[in-house]
């Protein structure tokens, strides 16, 4: 029987996109009045489920019951009129108008003067839950933090009970963080539900009152928060059965690949990601980056790979400084990098051959002077098709039509084809099946052996652990310890991930 | 939100090959038939129309000289945009381009002088060239330096440059024997392309636009250039992954669309009017009429050749019939109009797959939706 004390119950989510199963029979019980909390690595379905929620899509099975009763939510706007409200990790307002005009849009109000209904509820607001924003300033003129805050007020004014916040801190500072807490605690305490989509560990413990974890679209368990730990919860959400024993012989390290020593480099929007980063890569090693996404892993790869401004500090290539070069030159010199979207390699509509040149189809044999040279190009696929097992039709398939799995691959073999130096690979099994997982950890390993040297990102620590000669920790955009492989225990490296514990390098 | 019926739009997977050519058809088709509409609606029997259209354009030897004679700016500047579109650079700034080639290519027939003859009409085109893809390097700067949307500043430098025309033509080009009208001076003779026979058809143009929409069809198919090419249009994010130069990209194929379109403008001056005219004297939107001609080839510099003649005639046949039916002279802007938004509306068609569902049966399982609509 559906239980009237929840606030929201959905049971046996099913929602597949092509080649993905999102949500695999997802049952969440959200109890009236409390805070909880999402977990999950990136793709686990967590928003998945909750644009379900919102209306924004539809289950293909499953349903959904507010206060006991079943409902059909079809679009946001049913969403919104059963007492929902969503604040995307996109913010959506409208960025030249004020405060209170972004609050009433999309309202009935009335034509002159259509925001002075708002003012009083903003007032209201602000008290009530600590949501202080100047009705009259700009949008453009806030920060993230506040405009935040605008989505939440929107939701609130649209008669919200139950307030849903996708990676609510992503795009904030830390004392913008703090203030978000409490305003979630606030509202909890003034009997709204919240359900807040993270997968950062210390925010569940520093605002939820249960937690749901969610892996691979199914869910693992749901505790309440005050009964559990960081480890615990970092062990539900990355752990994964040990799936094969890949053989990882021992390798001398050569001399250092990469050097870098004390690097900045600034996020997207301005605030310093990577704090004063500094380690190196011996030829034949490989280096792990454990972290929860979001701990400044990829502006770090970004900035190694040459596509993101170094803002202070040092790169060397065996021994010479790369510094801001740009990513012509690095991959001339042996640095190749498979990134964490499979979208940034790759281009969809060209065909498996034309992407296996993305990086060399200005260079001989593919390019005599202004030429393409096809028949180069078609051998050059042909012997990467068949050395990488990448399943495909024909070269000339459009790429998007593989599986992500041999996309992979295909990604994997212009990259590593090429004896690279240096190979910077960042979530490279993230959302693929076994099987292609052991495949590319394999190739990882054979290109250790063979002197390449690889730094690896990854949130799954089983991958890190598996494949890493050592294992760095990032946390908050710093490096928190470097540890030798066999020296490394979940434990410890659990509690660097969640910034308890730092470990001298 | 219980409508009569849902219809849903999901992604298509793949296109399949036919799709290409049926969608730009059918639309064309769909869009002919809402014309055939407003024709009702004028009173005018749309078959007549139509059959006017058709023998106005295609029936007779001169209509299809006629035909010909249009498309020519219209295969330049169509093949030049195809090849900035692919780029996913929208330069719809043709007009202008072309406008800056006739400026241009009258300049050397009339002011340079100390050319020998034979070589007067090459400067001209050469002129004509530099001339349109500099205008068009304005909005290529904008774009690549300071990411100003291009769509707005080459838009606007389509009115500067007939603007500019004007001046020129009302000003100090105004010609001394041409009693008051707003003209240059007649080309001389050297200056003048030849044409074939008794028709319009200024061949050497003819030709020019047919090497360059093969060349352009062999740039972007062939070579690394077009590489990039497809590359930043298909996916930018990747272009800048594989390092390629986005700035060289974007100033690569504005100058060409620019130039092509600058040697129309000359082949309209020198081949139809022997002189520099006011603005819609010397091109009645060509460059606009082009990004019609580009879309409809779907982005093929080889199929422009296909769609050039054919937006070509129904520019022609309109013509026939605004003065055999006594239609209002914005009747071809109306074809233009109408055409555009199908073609445009239509490649939807190509990228996904239509299913309408009613509410009151089961929910289909493998339902991928990525847009829905409620009616």
């Amino acid at each position: 029987m559906p239980d009237p004390a929840l606030a929201v119950e959905m049971r046996g989510i099913v929602k597949r996109f092509p080649g993905v199963l999102a949500n695999d029979h997802v049952d969440l019980a959200v109890r009236s009045g409390e805070v909880h909390a999402l977990l999950g690595e990136n793709g686990a379905g967590k928003t998945t489920l909750m644009n379900i929620l919102y209306g924004i899509y539809h289950p293909d099975e499953g349903e959904i019951y507010l206060k006991g009763k079943r409902v059909h939510i079809r679009s946001p706007r049913d969403a919104i009129s059963l007492g929902i409200g969503m604040v995307h990790q996109q913010f959506r307002l409208v960025l030249s108008h004020t405060v209170a005009e972004n609050v009433v849009l999309g309202l009935p109000r009335p034509f002159l003067f259509p925001d002075r209904p708002a003012r009083q509820k903003l007032r209201e607001f602000a008290q009530r839950y600590g949501l202080a924003v100047d009705p009259d300033a700009r949008l453009w003129q806030l920060s993230a933090g506040e405009q935040q805050r605008v989505e939440i007020i929107k939701a609130l004014y649209r008669g919200a009970d139950i307030l849903i916040l996708d990676e609510p801190t992503s795009m904030l500072t830390p004392q913008e963080i703090g203030e978000l807490m409490s305003t979630v605690r606030r509202m909890a305490a003034e009997g709204k539900t919240v359900i807040f989509i993270t997968h950062k560990l210390n925010e569940v413990f520093a605002a939820s009152d249960r937690v749901t974890v969610l892996r691979q679209g199914k869910v693992v368990t749901t505790l309440d928060t005050s009964q559990t730990d960081k480890l615990e919860l970092a062990r539900l959400m990355v752990g994964r059965e040990v799936l094969f024993r890949l053989v990882k012989r021992p390798v001398q390290p050569g001399p250092k690949v990469l050097e870098v020593s004390d690097l900045d480099v600034l996020g997207d929007r301005g605030l310093m990601a990577v704090k004063g980063a500094s380690f190196h890569i011996a030829a034949g090693e490989i280096l792990g980056i454990a972290g929860v996404a979001g701990n400044g892993q990829r502006e770090l790869v970004e900035a190694l790979a040459g596509l993101r401004p170094v803002a202070r500090g040092r790169v060397l290539l065996e021994g010479e400084d790369v510094t801001n070069q740009s990513p012509r030159l690095l991959a001339g010199r042996g640095v190749c990098y498979v990134p964490a979207e499979r979208v940034v390699g790759t281009v969809p509509n060209l065909s498996v051959a034309e992407n296996f040149i993305l990086k060399a189809y200005d260079q001989a044999p593919f390019c005599r002077r202004l030429f393409l040279d096809r028949a180069a190009v078609e051998a050059h696929a042909d012997r990467l098709i068949a050395e990488y097992g990448v399943a495909t039709p024909s070269p000339e398939t459009p790429l998007k039509l593989l599986s992500g799995g041999n996309i992979q691959r295909a990604i994997l073999a212009r990259e590593t084809s090429g004896a690279p130096r240096l190979l910077i690979a960042a979530h490279p099994t993230s959302g693929l099946d076994v099987g292609a997982t052991e495949y590319i950890r394999q190739t990882l390993l054979a290109q250790r052996e063979q002197g390449t040297a690889i730094l690896l990102v990854s949130e799954d620590l089983e991958e890190i652990l598996q494949l890493s000669d050592r294992i760095a920790v990032m946390y908050g955009g710093q490096i928190m310890g470097i540890l030798p492989a066999e020296r490394a225990d979940l434990e410890v490296i659990g509690m660097m991930m969640a910034g308890i514990h730092r470990e001298g390098s | 939100m219980n409508g009569l019926l849902r219809i849903r739009l999901e992604k298509r997977l793949d296109t399949p090959r036919w799709l290409g050519v049926a969608t730009p058809s059918l639309s064309v088709l769909a869009a002919l038939a809402v014309i055939a509409g407003i024709f009702w609606l004028l009173g005018v029997n749309p078959f007549l129309a139509y059959y006017r259209i058709f023998t106005g354009a295609f029936g007779s030897l001169y209509g299809l000289s006629e035909t010909v004679t249009k498309a020519i700016p219209l295969l330049l500047c169509g093949t030049g945009l195809a090849v900035t579109f692919r780029a996913r650079i929208y330069n719809i700034g043709a007009e202008g381009q072309l406008l800056v080639g006739a400026i241009c290519g009258t300049g050397v027939a009339l002011f340079v002088p100390g050319i020998p003859d034979p070589l007067r009409l090459p400067a001209m085109f050469l002129a004509g060239a530099l001339g349109g893809a500099l205008w068009a390097l304005v909005p290529a700067i904008l774009k690549a330096r300071l990411r100003i949307d291009e769509v707005l500043t080459s838009l606007m430098t389509v009115y500067i440059a007939s603007e500019l025309v004007n001046y020129l033509v009302y000003g100090p080009w105004k010609g001394l024997r041409e009693s008051g009208f707003p003209y240059s001076d007649k080309f001389p003779l050297s200056a003048q392309l030849p044409r074939l026979g008794v028709t319009r058809i200024h061949y050497p143009t003819l030709i020019l636009a047919i090497v360059a929409a093969v060349l352009a069809y062999l740039l972007v198919q062939r070579t690394r250039w077009g590489f990039e090419i497809r590359v930043t249009g298909e996916n930018p994010q990747a272009a800048r992954y594989a390092g390629m130069n986005y700035l060289r990209t974007v100033l690569m194929v504005l100058a060409i669309s620019g130039a092509l379109a600058g040697v129309a403008g000359v082949g309209e001056v020198a081949g139809i009017h022997y002189r520099l005219r006011y603005p819609s004297g010397i091109s009645p939107g060509y460059g606009f009429t082009a990004i019609i001609v580009a879309w409809l080839a779907r982005l093929n510099p080889l199929a422009v050749l296909l769609t050039g003649f054919l937006i070509s005639g129904l520019l022609v046949g309109g013509d026939a019939i605004q003065l055999a039916l006594n239609l209002p002279a914005a009747t071809v802007n109306l074809f233009n109009g109408v055409i555009l938004l199908f073609v445009l509306g239509g490649d939807l068609f190509t990228r996904y797959r239509v299913r309408v569902e009613f509410p009151g049966r089961a929910m289909r399982r493998s339902a991928q939706p990525e847009r829905e609509a409620t009616i």
